[in-house]
């Protein structure tokens, strides 16, 4: 094996002052970025949509997406400078010297072609091995290196035959196969299941420690990273601010936002309130001189807003790029405001009762045999993970879902399936808030247009009164009135979804179901959105269920937990109870799969 | 379920603070081709409109010899009868327009109907809907006009009704494509869920989400129609002589082409620069559809 490291010396990946433009307006995606990787080291990026993570990572293999280029700054691998080479050079260096795996395996692999051919098509076109022989062993030993069996009836299969996670482990076998000595991993464990992350997440861990590479860990997720990483680089509009060992990162992390996001993740043992951060981060073109942090910031001060903080050392191998750093770090460490306790919830007859639902898609039956009861005024989680089915009973239940058998009743009253057979009072009192609010707001409608649509089929209100309540309730899920009469493509994701939100609350429903509301957000706008449902299930009574795969989430907003698994409920109960003793063998096992910032704690 | 992310695109355009439809307009505005189309079809279309109150002589009346060269009398000289080509020419695009027009509205608003129900059916009625309108497909538009005029007789309003419902099909299979899309995502669930009647989301929630290759294809139908009404006018089943209608005075003074060919630029030259003016918009607009979808990817 070649071990280029020791060949020059020092780090193998080395960036320096790296800033990335958009060609036409000319401003910055990301600048003044640096860092350095060791051989054998994981370097975690981590940042939230649009602080330019994805754009580092590309550079390294001195790639831009279409509309922006490398403005300045050296990236050095094995001590040579890429951004130097010709483009033949740089065709070499990709996927032998450095290679990438993205987030989507689904898309990243040719459909028309067989998972064999793929595979050997990346060794042969860098010439790896001398001979077809050669390849093939190689071929064999990666798909052990990465858990995929090896026999030809495998390697004759096309991607969509094949899971998520076995997907993701072709690119890993693809990104592996030529013993690259830099890896970058673009959050490839995004949208796979807990427990084949947690494989996916072992399998980079072994390979990159056996085979000395040095591996750049992009991603949202901080306790995803913190379970890879020896250090991690907190990324906010662009710039780094913060890099640090992980455990110091998350005991005494010194930069105020690195602070927030780290409580804005929730917590298995939920000691701790989850909070989010108000605001948005600024957008490239939109930034401001200073601290692009300061408007959101608690503790700027004048200064912040006039220049960028430089770096500083707060400790071996640890930067961060703030004024107020010693402030921030002289708090005491890890003061967070504990979790409050959910009021408690007295049995009732349920405002919800699903008897025995066997609900099926076509031919094949996803929820077998389920019953489940949600309480006046109770917070329900819905957990499990994909394929589970609970999305499937939470549609039953709306009424968009009609395919099945059993009883729902509303209050004691019988539900017809589908919401077309219900009263308009039944399909009032049932609201359902969808997974993206990317696909559940009409861009063609204003926000006002979109809440008062209910409105106006419901009641019979007068236009001025409809006005009145739509302002209200957009009030009431923290939004201005001016809103009303902008679209949604004019809102971020978190907007976006409290609009989806005040469109269900504006009905009075009776019982609110939330289908993998805070999926599609950021952390620190997921902390938002679960801070708001939790005020409003509290002010206003409001009965809930809460479909989620994420189960630290869990706790912060749930009275009771329901875990599903291939259709069947295996586990219910209070919500402390299941997180802290689970009964089922399942439960244990998604526990235990969960990556946790405590964990590394 | 897999976990949704925000639609990442590859290129950093910054959003516009305008109504969608707004942008569509603007952006085909932006566009040099969609100025030139514009340009010609005013041009065509004030001809067409106007342009009778400024004619010499009446379209019918005989001012001078059949074939007679372009002088002082007649700008452009005279037809094959003897009537002022200039004065046939500025009545005669009114016929053509109209017709045309109204028949893509025809056509546009079945295609519109059949398109959505379909796309929002996903049951048998899609494929009966979606076959029957591959039947009329599989006929060229002109031959079926043919049959029909030949059979019934030169009436103008089979003619109308003829090209548009010819023209159905083709706008149905544009907008139950773009619909298809459209009525799997969530806010069409929304509308579901609290009840929203199917009419009402079709036209309300689904519709407007496919102006953009809405607007592209009916204009390029208006092209069709034109071409195709101007073609069934010069084998003379439009407008009925002594009528000035350029399809008409195309097929009249072909003969004397040789002699006196303005009778016969005249209106070519308007029909074709009449088709490539609505076509060069529907490009236009095309493209400007395009932009907003990798506007809209970037967001």
């Amino acid at each position: 094996m070649n071990t280029p490291a020791l060949e020059h010396g020092g780090p193998v990946v080395e960036v320096d002052g790296l800033r990335v433009d958009v060609v036409e307006q000319g401003f910055d995606i990301v600048d003044e970025i640096s860092f350095q990787i060791d051989a054998g080291e994981v370097l975690g990026l981590v940042g939230e949509s649009g602080s330019g993570k994805t754009t580092v990572g590309l550079t390294l293999m001195g790639h831009t997406r279409r509309g922006a280029r490398i403005a300045r700054g050296r990236i050095l691998i094995e001590g040579r400078d890429i951004l130097k080479l010709r483009p033949s050079e740089l065709r070499a260096l990709r996927g032998r010297t450095v290679s990438y795996v993205p987030q989507d395996p689904a898309s990243a692999l040719n459909p028309a072609l067989r998972i064999g051919t793929q595979l050997e098509e990346t060794l042969s076109a860098h010439e790896f091995g001398s001979s077809r022989a050669e390849r093939r062993e190689r071929l064999d030993e990666m798909l052990d290196e990465v858990l995929l069996p090896r026999d030809q009836r495998f390697l004759a299969r096309y991607p969509h035959q094949l899971s998520g996670g076995q997907q993701q482990r072709v690119g890993l076998a693809m990104a592996f196969s030529c013993r690259p000595s830099v890896i970058v991993l673009d959050e490839p464990t995004t949208g796979l299941d807990v427990t084949t992350q947690a494989h996916v997440l072992d399998t980079v861990r072994d390979l990159c420690s056996v085979h000395r590479i040095a591996a750049l860990y992009v991603s949202h997720d901080l306790a995803v990273v913190s379970s890879l990483a020896s250090r991690v680089a907190v990324m906010y509009a662009g710039r780094i601010v913060e890099l640090g060992p992980r455990h110091e990162l998350y005991h005494a992390a010194a930069h105020p936002y690195a602070r927030r996001l780290i409580e804005a993740i929730p917590e298995i043992s939920g000691r701790h309130a989850l909070a989010g951060i108000p605001g948005t981060a600024p957008r490239p073109g939109h930034r401001s001189s200073g601290c692009f942090f300061t408007p959101r910031c608690t503790y700027a001060v004048e200064q912040c807003g006039r220049e960028f903080p430089p770096v500083e050392r707060v400790g071996d191998d640890h930067e961060v790029r703030c004024y107020r750093h010693d402030d921030v770090l002289a708090e005491a460490t890890r003061d967070r405001k504990p979790a409050q306790a959910l009021g408690a919830v007295a049995p009732e007859e349920g405002v919800i009762a699903a008897d025995r639902i066997t609900a099926s898609y076509g031919e094949r039956e996803v929820l077998h045999d389920v019953s489940l009861a949600v309480q006046p005024q109770e917070c329900l989680a819905l957990v499990g993970e994909s394929g589970s089915g609970k999305t499937t009973l939470a549609r039953c239940i709306s009424g968009l879902h009609r395919d099945f058998t059993g009883e729902l009743r509303l209050r004691g009253e019988h539900l017809a399936p589908g919401a077309r057979a219900r009263t308009l009072k039944m399909r009032q009192e049932i609201q359902y808030v969808f997974q993206s609010p990317y696909g559940s707001l009409n861009p063609r409608r204003t926000v006002g247009q979109i809440v008062g649509q209910p409105l106006k089929l419901f009641f019979d209100f007068r236009r001025r009164e409809t006005e009145a309540r739509v302002l209200a309730v957009l009030e009431r899920v923290a939004m201005s009135p001016s809103i009303a009469d902008r679209y949604p493509d004019q809102l971020s994701g978190g907007e976006r979804q409290r609009v989806a939100i005040a469109r269900a609350l504006v009905c009075k429903p009776s019982l609110l179901i939330c289908d993998e509301v805070t999926s599609a957000l950021d952390v620190s706008v997921q902390a938002a959105i679960v801070e708001l449902l939790r005020a409003l299930q509290q002010d206003m009574g409001l009965t809930m269920l809460f479909v989620t795969h994420n189960l630290p989430l869990v706790r912060s907003i749930a009275h009771r937990v329901v875990v599903m698994s291939e259709g069947r409920i295996v586990e219910v109960g209070p919500a402390d109870r299941v997180l802290d003793a689970p009964e089922a063998e399942y439960t244990q096992k998604l526990l235990a799969n969960t990556p946790t910032l405590e964990a590394v704690a | 379920m897999t976990t949704a992310t925000a639609p990442a695109g590859p290129a950093f355009i910054s959003p516009k603070q305008r109504r969608p439809g707004v942008v569509l307009l603007l952006g085909a505005w932006g566009q040099a081709r969609t100025k030139i189309g514009l340009g010609l079809v005013i041009l065509l279309v004030g001809c067409a409109l106007i342009g009778p109150l400024f004619a010499p002589a009446d379209p019918t009346e005989f001012v001078a010899a059949p074939f007679a060269e372009p002088s002082a009398d007649a700008l452009f000289g005279t037809d094959n009868l003897g009537r002022d080509v200039l004065s046939r020419f500025l009545w005669g695009g009114r016929s053509v327009l109209s017709l045309a027009i109204l028949s893509t509205l025809i056509g546009v608003s079945l295609g519109v109907a059949i398109g959505l129900v379909a796309a929002y059916a996903r049951n048998v009625l899609d494929d009966v809907l979606m076959r029957t309108m591959d039947v009329i497909l599989a006929f060229p538009q002109i031959v079926l006009a043919l049959v029909a005029v030949a059979t019934v007789g030169p009436k103008l309003w089979l003619l109308v009704l003829v090209v548009g419902i010819t023209t159905a099909p083709r706008v149905a299979r544009v907008v139950r494509g773009a619909a298809l899309d459209v009525v799997e995502r969530d806010f069409v669930r929304a509308a579901e869920g609290i009840g929203v009647s199917r009419n009402k989301i079709l036209f309300g929630e689904v519709l407007p989400n496919v102006t953009s290759p809405l607007v592209v294809e009916a204009s390029l139908r208006l092209t069709f129609s034109i071409a195709l009404i101007s073609a069934l006018s010069f084998l003379g089943f439009g407008l009925q002589p002594p009528a000035a209608d350029w399809g008409l005075m195309i097929n009249e003074n072909r003969l004397g082409l040789e002699i006196q060919p303005w009778g016969v630029v005249l209106p070519v030259t308007a029909i074709g620069l009449l088709t490539i003016g609505t076509s060069l918009i529907g490009d236009g607009f095309s493209r400007a559809s395009i932009g907003i979808q990798r506007g809209a990817r970037a967001e």
